[in-house]
């Protein structure tokens, strides 16, 4: 998928693109109007619980505008600000939280305004089998229920704190990690009785865990904000990736994985 | 700089020795630049930083403990006795020193966990280890304990045997050879190598995030709190950050006072 | 007999059966490698042998290759070895090194110090008693090993080379304080020094390539040597053959003229190198040999000339003082006279 060598290949490739492009059929057509234009590649920052949607977003997008290419890298939110303002050469940042895009609108070093493209809420984690026998959030504040949540410091962990304090339940956690995965990797190794965590991260866990939902989780609904980023060198297709991302194909997806509408 | 050099080392090695040695300490001069000095008290003394540094160093000094009562013998079989497969239990000993520490952190929860080969046993005995201090000792003793076999393995071969037939031969028992004898002789390599142990247990961070977890007080030593600062506060995880480094500093000082004692492994003849 | 040993270790290719009574100082003589070191480490109980037995008046030490396997650790063996170097422990005083011992038997700090005093005293050490190993002089260090092996009051004391890492007036003041020690003891000592082996030794044994080659009282080996290599050691020259009536034939068909030992009698002929006169023609003498120089080597103020003869069926030396060797013109392939009296040669049954 990486071509950057000769023009005239990268002109024939345009051309090719631009008339399978023409050819496709499907409900995304529309926001393709700018397809014969679109070349080179773009960067994309994308927070670590995007990994599996974005990946197969990334893939289908470039099938579609064929001579494109999108490199995606995967972190923390967090680390990808520090990363940005630092001067990482990315063109595209979709973060798990607004507030960390804010932190990049603070500084002036995004274009336009940033749009949101998913939601998310917590769930509960037990290993297989449920040994615990939790079935409500009120049962994690149970004694001798070993919980696992995500420290205060980061996304799961400050909505953990939102639901705790939205339902009156207060938590008394074995463990309060700092990354989704560590939670995860507690509860699938039966180290704990249950987690915090989203529901998309149990979705992609698979069957090392399974999901409880729980109606307090609607108190701290994660909103998920991408936008171009102010020093991209090709914000025609970073404009042309965010559409495919908010657009009809991007938000199959999204619900797929167990994301919610914006 | 005014260097005395043997003559027959090359210029150019001290050049390059001078840019490895620059690599190596230029990153952590930077660090400093970043560090909000006016409120670095402040930073260094939150409740959660003063119960993360104490932690670190109670775990670390437990785990030094352990890795002495464990290393010494560990060392004395692998440099004192012969066996068939001894190349391969020294080999398997400093697997954790070239391990990933999560790697580390994966294999103790498959021992000791909660669902590991012994976490039935400890239950039954009504000791849980998951998620309590016990388990962060555990994780740093693992990392940690081939630092000191390694020192001391060295220095018991370097000391050789000699000394030991001597005593033998005085009529001291085994245990009185290795008291009197043995030990005193590799004094300095033990406290080196418990030295370099403690720093290796501070250090910890793989093996007791995937093992121990991490709570406030009870398992969340000071790199696993810069490390949960650095997503919200970056400057009191910088501040930390040197806080570590300094006492990383002081330990390794500590160590090469000790080996600029006057030798005791010296000869008895002169 | 008090000690008797019987050791195989097939690696060195070493095999020893050897006694020594009680009050006896046994001198092993031997070049390097000769297994020397490998016999006391055994009799110690440093080395365990492939196979072998060996026992301290009736008490077993080892015994190895039977149907019951017997191995005593050298710390019950009540063996004390004193090395070539001194190996004094590095952080212990003089004086607590030679408490080791008795502190090792049990005794307390203060008794098994006052032994010691009395030990370093007896080596004339006793002001070193505070010194640290790493202050004291070869010599000095060496003293207080011996005091230290002797505080440990073993039945018997195994000394490696004890004054070989010494310079010679050392040695020699130590040589003498170890005859005194060593008078009384039952003792083996390592050596390569005839020297030591006549001031210390009631009996001597010779190895070479880990086997006994020749044993006896010292002054019998050392003058009437059966072996080359002990000839050597004992600086004699040494000639074998046959028995005749007017004294020695050797194989190479060469007549010895000396006392007779009888007829067809395996025989031995050893000649002192100062007792050879070196001449250029055939000179008129009891024994006149051919010889050709293979060597010319200079010892002290003398040379020692040393030349191949196969009549005599080997290697024969004398020793000629610088003068002489300048007048004969020496130089290796010289064609010379070895010439020696009747009365300067031995003659006896090998």
């Amino acid at each position: 998928m990486k071509l950057r060598s000769l023009p005239s290949i990268a002109i024939a490739v345009a051309v090719i693109a631009g008339s399978s492009a023409c050819s496709s059929t499907g409900p995304a057509v529309p926001s393709t109007r700018s397809t014969a234009a679109l070349s080179g590649s773009i960067t994309v920052f994308a927070a670590a619980s995007l990994t599996g949607t974005f990946t197969v977003l990334a893939t289908k997008f470039e099938a579609k505008h064929r001579g494109t290419t999108v490199e995606l890298s995967f972190a923390g939110s967090a680390d990808l600000v520090t990363q940005i303002t630092n001067g990482a050469p990315a063109d595209v940042f979709a973060s798990a939280d607004t507030k960390n895009m804010t932190k990049l609108t603070d500084a002036n070093l995004v274009e336009g305004k940033p749009v949101n493209f998913a939601t998310n809420v917590l769930e509960i984690a037990v290993p297989p089998g449920n040994p615990a026998s939790i079935a409500t959030f009120a049962d994690l504040a149970k004694p001798g229920v070993r919980t696992v949540v995500c420290a205060p410091q980061v996304p799961c962990g400050s909505a953990t704190i939102a639901v705790e304090q939205a339902s009156g339940v207060s938590l008394a956690p074995v463990s309060e990690e700092s990354a989704v995965t560590d939670v995860l990797g507690k509860v699938s190794s039966g180290e704990a009785d249950a987690g915090l965590v989203y529901v998309t991260d149990i979705k992609a866990a698979g069957s090392k865990v399974t999901g409880i939902t729980f109606p307090e989780s609607s108190a701290a609904v994660n909103t998920y904000p991408i936008a171009t980023l102010t020093g991209s060198a090709n914000v025609a297709l970073a404009k042309a990736f965010i559409d495919y991302v908010t657009g009809a194909i991007g938000q199959e997806e999204f619900a797929a994985a167990g994301f919610g509408k914006p | 700089m005014d260097i005395r050099r043997s003559s027959t080392i090359p210029r150019w090695v001290i050049v390059v020795a001078v840019v490895g040695a620059v690599f190596v300490l230029f990153p952590l001069v930077a660090m400093t630049t970043r560090v909000d000095w006016p409120n670095f008290l402040v930073l260094i003394t939150s409740p959660s930083s003063v119960a993360a540094l104490l932690l670190s160093l109670r775990t670390s000094l437990a785990a030094t403990a352990a890795c002495v009562v464990l290393g010494v013998p560990l060392a004395l079989m692998l440099a004192r006795t012969e066996f068939r497969g001894q190349r391969l239990v020294r080999a398997l000993v400093l697997l954790p020193l070239v391990l990933p520490p999560v790697i580390g952190g994966i294999a103790l929860l498959a021992a000791f966990g909660r669902r590991g080969l012994l976490g039935q046993t400890f239950d039954f005995f009504g000791v849980t280890i998951a998620f309590s201090t016990t388990a962060v000792v555990i994780a740093q003793t693992f990392v940690a304990l081939p630092f000191l076999v390694l020192s001391l393995e060295s220095s018991l071969r370097l000391a050789g045997t000699r000394y030991e037939a001597v005593a033998a031969t005085l009529g001291a028992r085994p245990t009185t050879v290795l008291r009197r004898i043995t030990l005193p002789l590799i004094f300095p390599a033990l406290l080196s190598g418990a030295v370099l142990s403690f720093a290796r247990a501070l250090g910890e961070f793989g093996a007791t995030l995937t093992f121990a977890g991490s709570l406030q007080g009870v398992t969340r030593t000071l790199p696993l709190e810069i490390y949960l600062q650095r997503e919200t506060d970056p400057d009191a995880a910088v501040a930390l950050s040197l806080v570590l480094v300094l006492v990383a500093v002081l330990v390794v000082g500590l160590t090469l006072r000790t080996s600029t004692v006057p030798s005791l492994v010296r000869r008895g003849t002169s | 007999m008090s000690l008797a040993i019987q050791a195989r270790v097939a690696e060195r290719g070493f095999d020893v059966s050897l006694e020594v009574a009680e009050g006896e100082t046994l001198a092993i003589l031997g070049p390097n490698g000769a297994g020397k070191s490998t016999l006391l480490d055994i009799v110690a109980g440093l080395l365990r042998p492939d196979a072998g037995r060996g026992e301290w008046a009736g008490t077993p030490l080892f015994d190895i290759g039977g149907r019951h396997s017997l191995w005593l650790p050298p710390h019950r063996r009540g063996i004390s070895l004193l090395a070539q170097e001194p190996l004094l422990f590095p952080h212990l005083s003089a004086l607590d090194n030679v408490a080791f011992g008795p502190r090792s038997a049990g005794h307390s700090k203060d008794a098994a110090r006052a032994t010691a005093r009395t030990w370093l005293a007896e080596v004339e050490a006793a002001d070193l008693e505070s010194s640290r190993p790493g202050t004291l002089s070869g010599g000095q260090a060496q003293r207080v090993a011996v005091a230290r092996a002797l505080a440990a009051s073993p039945k018997l004391l195994l000394l490696d080379e004890p004054l070989s890492a010494l310079d010679v007036t050392v040695a020699s003041t130590l040589r003498r304080m170890l005859r005194r020690v060593l008078a009384t003891r039952t003792a083996i000592v390592v050596t390569h020094e005839v020297l030591d082996a006549l001031t210390f030794a009631d009996r001597v044994v010779v190895m070479n390539g880990g086997a006994i080659i020749e044993q006896g009282p010292t002054r019998e080996v050392l003058e009437r040597p059966r072996h080359p290599f002990t000839a050597e050691l004992a600086g004699l020259n040494l000639l074998t053959g046959t028995g005749s009536a007017a004294g020695l034939v050797t194989s190479g068909g060469l007549t010895i003229v000396g006392e007779s030992v009888g007829a067809g009698v395996k025989a031995a002929a050893a000649v002192r190198p100062s007792a050879i006169a070196v001449h250029a023609v055939p000179p008129d003498a009891d024994n006149v040999v051919r010889v050709t120089v293979s060597d010319l080597e200079p010892r002290g103020d003398s040379i020692r000339v040393r030349t191949e003869s196969s009549a005599a069926g080997g290697s024969l030396h004398a020793d000629v003082s610088p003068g002489r060797a300048a007048a004969l013109d020496l130089a290796p392939g010289a064609e010379l006279y070895f010439a020696f009296a009747a009365s300067e040669v031995s003659i006896y049954p090998r």
